[in-house]
């Protein structure tokens, strides 16, 4: 089976699982975890907008 | 004449279990199945289909799979990379998947996620080797 993800949807699938990883390793309470996973996550999604941002002032 | 000062044998904090030995093996061969095996289902759980949904993602997305003798540098470490999946690889290995070369975005960034499966499952595995040695609850 192959699919092709758009840049976008690839970078958040990327993000989440990474996210759901790093949560669950890095850190030791189930609170501590979630609120580590979500944090990991924000910054990878908004990575990705500080990022197409810079490139799209680069291009101009 | 210097004193001979006498020599602390301490025991070590965390000593080695042999849980502690089977738990990252087990999680490396399976993702997630070392925080399974040592009761941590929820957490085994997640990171099993963290690591699964990343690999099989990359392969559907034509992603690459390296081989061992890849010769570049590169080649070598995107391989050091995608042996953490473990018995994932092997299986990829086993049935020929991952061979297409990348020949557009998306099949760069499959690689890519099949290299960060691997490198995930490795931590996976340490965090599951502290669990045993009671480093982390």
């Amino acid at each position: 089976m192959t699919f092709t993800l758009t840049h976008f949807s690839a970078a958040v699938v990327f993000a989440l699982f990474t996210s759901i990883v790093f949560g669950i390793t890095q850190k030791n309470s189930t609170r501590e975890q979630v609120r580590y996973g979500l944090y990991c996550f924000a910054m990878f999604v908004g990575g990705v907008f500080v990022a197409g941002w810079a490139m799209w002032l680069i291009r101009r | 004449m210097a004193k001979a000062t006498p020599e602390k044998t301490t025991a070590p904090e965390y000593p080695l279990t042999t849980n502690a030995v089977i738990a990252p093996v087990l999680g490396w061969i399976i993702p997630g199945a070392g925080h399974i095996f040592l009761k941590r289902y929820v957490r085994g759980i997640l990171l099993l289909i963290s690591v699964f949904a990343m690999f099989f993602i990359g392969l559907g997305m034509n992603g690459r799979v390296y081989q061992p003798n890849g010769g570049d540098i590169l080649d070598i470490l995107g391989f050091v990379g995608d042996v953490g999946a473990g018995g994932l690889y092997i299986l990829a290995r086993i049935m020929d998947w991952g061979n297409a070369m990348a020949a557009n975005a998306a099949a760069d960034y499959g690689k890519t996620f099949i290299i960060v499966a691997g490198l995930l499952n490795f931590i996976a595995a340490a965090d599951a080797h502290h669990i045993a040695l009671g480093k982390k609850p």
